[in-house]
């Protein structure tokens, strides 16, 4: 059956309950009670702290079959997924669902467990790196197609009840004896603790992992001791190197700046710049230049914004020290200025990825998004994006919040060079719907500019802009005569080759990705 | 007048947009042979190789093997970078 993004859904998904096809961005209310929490009680001056995870791992009684989640806030740092995972095979527990915010190339060794059947399914944000390439040419190696979900998306999974954690191994930066972690400090600091927050609030069980346990109570924290069964403090959660970045800069390539100065001009031009404006920017070179351009033009007008989401980085960082906005909140701290910012500065909020993004809750804060500029991996003409698999139908990307903010922001904004290499990044159909079309404004290469056509109020206020507009299908055109047509891609149409379902944030099926033939 | 490519030639950069052309002679009737490595082969393969197969005919050489490794380069990059290795094969 055909979608509301014309992608053919199998009727039944071998492995997936889930058959709730897309019809739109928000084309479903939920009228049903989410998840409950799993009571425990706790009793007095009992000790958390365990030695080994190899204890906790008994205590909480974890067995076959069963469902164990990880946050990425580590990203290609991590170390805790690979302790855990050895101590799971060592004990022969088989067949785990691993429920992680998102997964990164440090996790390629997943391979040899989903090998050995120690792992038989994932629900991420993204797949990357040689598990990526794996599971895409081997669909068959896990027992049903990987589940991708956003960030918002996934909270609100798990919130709902579609996504039950019976184990929650949480890596924590530093804790208190009770429990109480932050992110903010300790040797593998990483900032906000936004993903970890909801596994620790919903899961049967929650065990941290530190590797700073400190006997003073530590606040403010981020994951309350209420939530928390057991502590195992580690030597190393993470590689330092891995985790955060230094100051992420702005990039030097004519391209990608003549790009972020197109964005940062269509959103003067539109008038989303005005005092008290809002805006997110994704982690791409060209979203992340655009501060650069938007800085420039809120000094010189005089506007002061509101408030940014993120992902932050220290740039955004700087323009709120600056006073350039009033506040940040953030569920992802990316690199060191903005994790110090996090510690220090009180108009940097900390916030869970549900407050972010979830669709499912009263008020998350993406719904109050005056902009957001994001990047793709590819486009297409009816403005769908991709951020999930490559050119070659390979997955090496993830969701993110690309979907979320493109739901909540005003405008958004797509920032894609309009050739890689020499690919084509204006599609007929995208290789994987990750955003709809629906939700997505505006297109801007470094040759032209695309406004979504059910935009005419934009349309209209772009009229006279000098702004070199074109139509989506003219911009392709362009960078065939440049690069000729591309062939397609040949993928199997065997419902066995699924190699992943893609959940729109509100729980439906936007799209499947197929194994490419090649 | 059919040109017979003296000894084996390079041209070309391993940079991204580049290639390296690596032409040899080969025997008569052996016609032109290429072996085509790149990134973007499942969405230009044959186009490449028909680009590659116009061009040295069309420098007048109908006996050669041609290896390419491509790293995502245009049209006339391509071309420029085999009328360069055929011509240095003939020095």
């Amino acid at each position: 059956m055909k979608n509301a993004v014309g992608r053919e859904i199998p009727a039944h998904i071998s492995g997936i309950s889930n058959t709730r096809l897309y019809e739109g961005t928000s084309a479903y209310t939920p009228a049903h009670t989410g998840a409950g929490k799993k009571l425990r009680a706790g009793k007095p001056h009992t000790d958390k702290i365990l030695k080994s995870i190899d204890e906790a791992i008994e205590k909480t009684g974890l067995k076959n079959g069963q469902t164990i989640s990880f946050h990425h806030h580590l990203r290609n740092g991590d170390y805790v997924m690979k302790m855990v995972m050895e101590c799971i095979a060592a004990k022969g527990i088989k067949d785990i669902t691993i429920a992680s915010s998102s997964l990164s190339p440090c996790h390629d060794f997943l391979i040899d467990y989903i090998r050995d059947g120690t792992v038989t399914a994932l629900e991420s944000s993204g797949l990357r790196g040689q598990l990526g390439k794996y599971l895409t040419k081997n669909p068959g190696a896990l027992k049903k197609p990987t589940i991708i979900r956003s960030h918002g998306g996934r909270a609100r999974a798990i919130e709902a009840g579609e996504l039950h954690i019976d184990t929650a191994f949480m890596a924590a930066p530093t804790c208190d004896r009770q429990g109480n972690a932050t992110g903010r400090i300790g040797k593998s600091a990483f900032g906000s603790m936004g993903y970890a927050m909801i596994d620790a609030a919903y899961a049967d069980k929650v065990v941290l992992i530190t590797d700073n346990l400190v006997n003073d109570p530590v606040y403010p924290y981020s994951i309350p001791q209420t939530q928390v069964d057991y502590i195992v403090p580690v030597e190393a959660i993470g590689d330092p190197e891995g985790i955060a970045s230094g100051a992420i800069r702005i990039t030097k390539s004519p391209t990608q700046l003549l790009i972020a100065e197109y964005a940062a001009e269509v959103m003067d031009e539109t008038g989303v710049l005005k005092d008290g404006f809002s805006m997110q920017m994704g982690s791409g070179g060209a979203s992340l230049a655009a501060a650069k351009f938007i800085r420039e033009k809120m000094e010189d007008q005089n506007i002061t914004g509101s408030f940014g989401i993120g992902g932050i980085t220290g740039i955004f960082a700087d323009m709120l020290k600056d006073g350039l906005f009033k506040a940040c909140y953030d569920a992802q701290t990316f690199d060191t200025t903005a994790v110090k910012s996090l510690s220090e500065n009180p108009n940097h909020i900390e916030i869970s990825a549900s407050f972010y993004a979830n669709p499912w809750n009263a008020g998350p804060i993406v719904n109050d998004l005056d902009v957001v500029i994001l990047s793709a991996t590819e486009v297409d003409l009816d403005f769908n994006v991709n951020v999930i698999t490559d050119s070659n139908g390979i997955c090496m990307g993830a969701s993110g919040g690309h979907s979320d903010t493109a739901a909540g922001a005003a405008l958004t904004i797509i920032v894609v060079p309009l050739i890689r290499g020499r690919l084509p990044m204006i599609r007929n159909h995208v290789q994987n719907v990750v955003t709809p079309g629906d939700d997505v404004d505006v297109i801007i290469t470094e040759r032209g500019l695309a406004i979504n056509p059910k935009r005419t109020d934009l349309i209209e206020k772009l009229k006279d802009s000098k702004l070199p507009i074109m139509k989506i299908e003219d911009l392709q055109q362009l960078a065939y005569a440049f690069v000729g047509k591309p062939e397609e891609i040949k993928l199997s149409d065997d419902d066995r080759d699924i190699v992943a379902v893609v959940e729109y944030r509100d729980g439906s099926i936007l799209d499947v990705i197929r194994k490419p033939l090649v | 007048m059919i040109k017979v490519l003296k000894k084996t030639a390079q041209a070309g950069f391993e940079e991204k947009n580049d290639l390296i052309v690596e032409v040899s002679p080969l025997q008569a009737e052996s016609g032109i042979i290429i072996e085509l490595q790149s990134p973007v082969k499942n969405q230009y393969g044959s186009h490449i190789e028909t680009l590659i197969k116009d061009t040295v005919a069309a420098e007048g050489f109908s006996d050669v093997q041609v290896n390419v490794s491509d790293k995502g380069a245009w049209d006339y990059t391509i071309k420029a970078r085999i009328i360069a290795a055929l011509e240095r094969g003939m020095a």
